[in-house]
């Protein structure tokens, strides 16, 4: 397919995008052309904070109210920005539609999918709400919502995150538009929702034929869907061409650094004389679901009898969709839920001890979490939140002494110890992630659940955090519950590995084996979910 | 939905019931009784009175017996105003208070929610920093400082409206109280409106609205207010209770026979019915008020349901 032969439908030139703030200005996109051509899938791909998506808030009047932009957007022969809404909104929802990266909150929890899908028709094609219904109807067919007629008057809380983004897609598609805006559209889903997802996307470009803009930070689903790829770092584009030569034969550094970025090598076994340091035995975990007086009793097993035993220095995965219990089980090994069966840490059991007894032993099974932002205190210094453990768990150290582990807890997690004054808003996500961990070291623990501390971060960013956590583990000795839904960087931690679904363990073994030669068809599901990319650039190649 | 709102009526009961034991008691603590005058009656008039009034018996049986006739919504005879039973005086007074109340509460909210949708919609520009400025001013400034500075202006230089009285409940009578009992509401009512309305406007699926080109009314009214409403709602739950039980200073400077010079009469004559009478009105209307909100909130957002 030659591109020359083709249409230009939206196009970009020299957009410059400033924020005004209290600090300052701040120059988010200086000077970045894109365009697209009909039928074209594009991907404009970079880190956070590359100005990717503030690109197309810009070219679509979406920006803060503290943005301002110079440059062309050209739609039609038209410079469209800085258009009045009114003469705006003829093309923005109609023309050119967006969907966007969080599924959850994207849509009106008030009202129901029907009337949302309703509005656009409504207010672009004219159409009576009684038509558009119709219309909606056969959208939510089309990107095969189940049981339509029923999801038809449902309310956003009552479906799925990848059903929300699919009737995100129906939105957009409803007044047959000519170019459709993917920002990130596939990041806060699952992996095999992922896929459907951008099998959906395909499926329908290929039917409707528009142009597509896809941004994303993830290179797998680049050289998965798009024909053309601009790679963009702090506001500019580095680099552009098509998809084969980009991945293929990057030139700019920050192309070959991103490509690089897949978290990669293995984690040497520990010898079988290791002690055994934690042993669970059948536990289970039951949530009583909308549970009342004089109701039927209704229980979900989060956590289905599940066993298993790590020896020191060892790291095991878990994997599993969100909702298959992954975390809920990682919390109960730490005794933070009341659950049934029997763990073992250290030759002490631990279930059934309540919070004060467990107070001991905290100290040395830690708990890091997903969100690098949610998780430290906005109101504490980084140093202050580093050693607040240390007032409990070692109430002999003097504020001189804390401050003093602090700063060695800060400097093996790479970060400067003259920082520890500043607050947590002060730091990207990565070195947030990083000060979560120091925080967690400074107690030298033994055991340490990670729920996810990679999920929120950018590739770059962890595979850093990858080799840091397996640096800590080779010097500390220390023992790993990895929990991830990230194949990858699984792969790159754990010795062995656990499938989750449902509650239950569908599959266990070591991490090689598991992703080489899998036996249960979910982690065939899964692995096939997330390594299509590798295959799809064997095909290309 | 009616199993909820029968399951909250019923348990309103026990509460009604505390209510009444402990203000019932603590009342009675109170030095003086209702026929401590400053010139003492005659011993045997006294004792006659006790008589009538059931003041001789003990404490205990004086509870049960106002107990029973509670039951059957007989609030008793007033101790103070000596020809009229509760139920007369509440009868006449309290239908007064709520349409005063009422309308206070409906121009609050109307009022206040403009002010507050218009500020957030300007948001840190020259009418969002008046709107707020003069709402800090509503708030701040008392009910009997307001009240007669409007009546000078309005009533006695411009001879506009009547300066006080209900005469029935003319317009031009309400005109001045509702006005002076919505003022700080209305502001109370443009704060929390402009704080939730910036929040909601900034909301991922208002952005979405945008994106797909609705009209304004749609964007403000359709998807932004009705989610940014509900702190609102909650808020005049407790206001409407105290706006619709009336105000004593309203009341008084403007000369109309509400029910909320009786919380201060009674209370200050030791008029035991006319204190326990004010008090289980104002408890059933706090009660039905919050039952009132939680429906408004089923109403408006689906993710709550009573079923």
């Amino acid at each position: 397919m030659t591109s020359e032969t083709k249409k230009t439908v939206l196009s970009i030139k020299d957009l410059k995008v400033d924020f005004e703030t209290a600090t300052g200005t701040i120059n988010a996109v200086q000077g970045v052309d894109i365009h697209v051509q009909a039928g074209e899938t594009v991907a404009i791909v970079g880190e956070s904070g590359s100005g990717k998506s503030q690109t197309m808030m810009a070219a679509m009047g979406l920006l803060a109210s503290n943005g301002r932009t110079r440059g062309e957007v050209i739609y039609e022969g038209r410079n469209i920005l800085g258009l009045p809404v009114g003469k705006l909104n003829k093309i923005r929802g109609a023309k050119i539609t967006m969907i966007f990266q969080e599924p959850m909150t994207s849509l009106d929890p008030l009202y129901t999918i029907g009337r949302q899908l309703a509005e656009p028709m409504v207010v672009h094609g004219g159409l009576s709400w009684k038509a558009a219904k119709a219309k909606a109807l056969d959208l939510l067919k089309l990107v095969n919502i189940p049981e339509p007629e029923r999801k038809i008057n449902a309310y956003p809380y009552e479906m799925s995150g990848g059903q929300r983004q699919r009737v995100m897609i129906a939105m957009s598609l409803a007044n047959d538009p000519d170019v459709l805006i993917a920002d990130e559209p596939t990041t806060a889903l699952d992996v095999t929702t992922q896929a459907q997802i951008l099998d959906l996307l395909a499926d329908l470009q290929k039917r409707l034929g528009m142009a597509v803009i896809f941004i994303t930070h993830d290179l797998g689903i680049v050289r998965r869907i798009a024909d053309r790829v601009y790679v963009m770092k702090t506001g500019e584009v580095v680099e552009n061409g098509d998809t084969g030569q980009i991945f293929n034969r990057p030139a700019h550094p920050y192309t070959r650094m991103l490509l690089d970025a897949e978290p990669t090598g293995h984690k040497l076994p520990v010898p079988d004389s290791a002690p055994v340091l934690l042993e669970a035995q059948k536990v289970a975990v039951e949530f009583e679901l909308d549970s009342g007086f004089l109701k039927p009793r209704h229980v979900l097993r989060a956590v289905d009898n599940i066993s298993f035993s790590l020896r020191k220095g060892q790291t095991l995965g878990i994997v599993g969709e969100s909702g298959s219990g992954k975390s809920t089980l990682g919390r109960a090994v730490l005794n933070l839920l009341p659950a049934g069966g029997r763990v073992v840490f250290h030759g002490q059991q631990i279930t059934g001890k309540s919070r004060a007894e467990m107070r001991a032993l905290r100290k040395d099974m830690q708990l890091i979490f997903q969100d690098p932002f949610g998780s430290l205190s906005p109101r504490m210094t980084v140093g202050q939140i580093i050693s607040e453990g240390l007032m409990v768990h070692e109430p002999s150290l003097s504020g001189r002494q804390r401050d003093e582990r602090a700063c060695q807890a800060l400097e093996e997690v790479s970060l400067d110890p003259a920082m520890r004054n500043r607050y947590p808003h002060e730091f990207s996500g990565g070195q947030r992630q990083r000060i979560a961990i120091a925080r967690t070291m400074v107690l030298k623990p033994e055991l340490v659940v990670l729920d996810e501390p990679t999920s929120a971060l950018d590739r770059t960013i962890q595979k850093q955090v990858v080799e840091l956590l397996r640096d800590l583990q080779k010097a500390h000795g220390l023992t790993y519950l990895f929990i991830s839904h990230d194949l990858a960087v699984v792969r790159a931690i754990s010795d062995t590995v656990m499938v989750m679904q449902r509650g239950k363990v569908v599959e266990a073994g070591t991490a090689d084996a598991i992703f080489e030669a899998p036996k249960c068809d979910y982690t065939k599901e899964l692995i096939g979910a997330a390594m299509l990319t590798q295959q799809q650039m064997m095909e290309t190649a | 939905m009616l199993r909820y709102v029968f399951g909250r009526l019923l348990g309103a009961i026990p509460t009604l019931f505390l209510i009444v034991t402990i203000s019932f008691f603590l009342i009675r603590i109170a030095p003086g009784g209702p026929f401590d005058l400053e010139r003492p009656l005659e011993a045997k008039v006294m004792e006659n009175l006790n008589k009538i009034y059931h003041l001789n018996e003990p404490l205990w049986n004086q509870y049960l017996l106002y107990l029973q006739s509670v039951a059957r919504l007989d609030f008793g005879p007033s101790f103070y105003f000596r020809d009229f039973s509760i139920n007369e005086l509440f009868a006449e007074s309290l239908p007064i208070s709520i349409q005063l109340g009422l309308s206070a509460l409906c121009l609050a909210l109307i009022v206040g929610g403009i002010l507050g949708v218009a500020a957030a919609l300007r948001q840190n520009r020259p009418a969002d920093y008046s709107i707020m400025a003069a709402a800090t001013l509503g708030v701040t400034i008392p009910n009997f400082v307001v009240a007669p500075i409007l009546t000078l202006i309005l009533g006695v230089w411009l001879g506009w409206l009547p300066v006080g009285g209900w005469n029935g409940g003319a317009f031009v009578n309400r005109v001045l109280p509702v006005v002076t009992l919505a003022l700080p509401q209305i502001a109370v009512v443009a704060r929390l409106t402009r704080g939730s309305m910036i929040e909601a406007l900034r909301s991922n699926h208002v952005r979405t609205a945008r994106a797909y080109g609705l009209t304004s009314y749609m964007i403000v009214v359709v998807h932004a207010l009705r989610g940014a409403i509900l702190p609102v709602v909650s808020y005049l739950g407790p206001a409407a209770a105290a706006l619709l039980t009336g105000s004593v200073v309203i009341e008084t400077i403007f000369g109309i026979p509400g029910i909320g010079r009786y919380f201060v009469q009674g209370a200050l004559n030791r008029d035991y019915t006319l204190v326990m009478g004010t008090v289980v009105v104002v408890a059933c209307f706090v009660i039905l008020f919050n039952l009132v909100v939680d429906l408004l909130y089923a109403l408006l957002d689906p993710r709550v349901r009573y079923d």
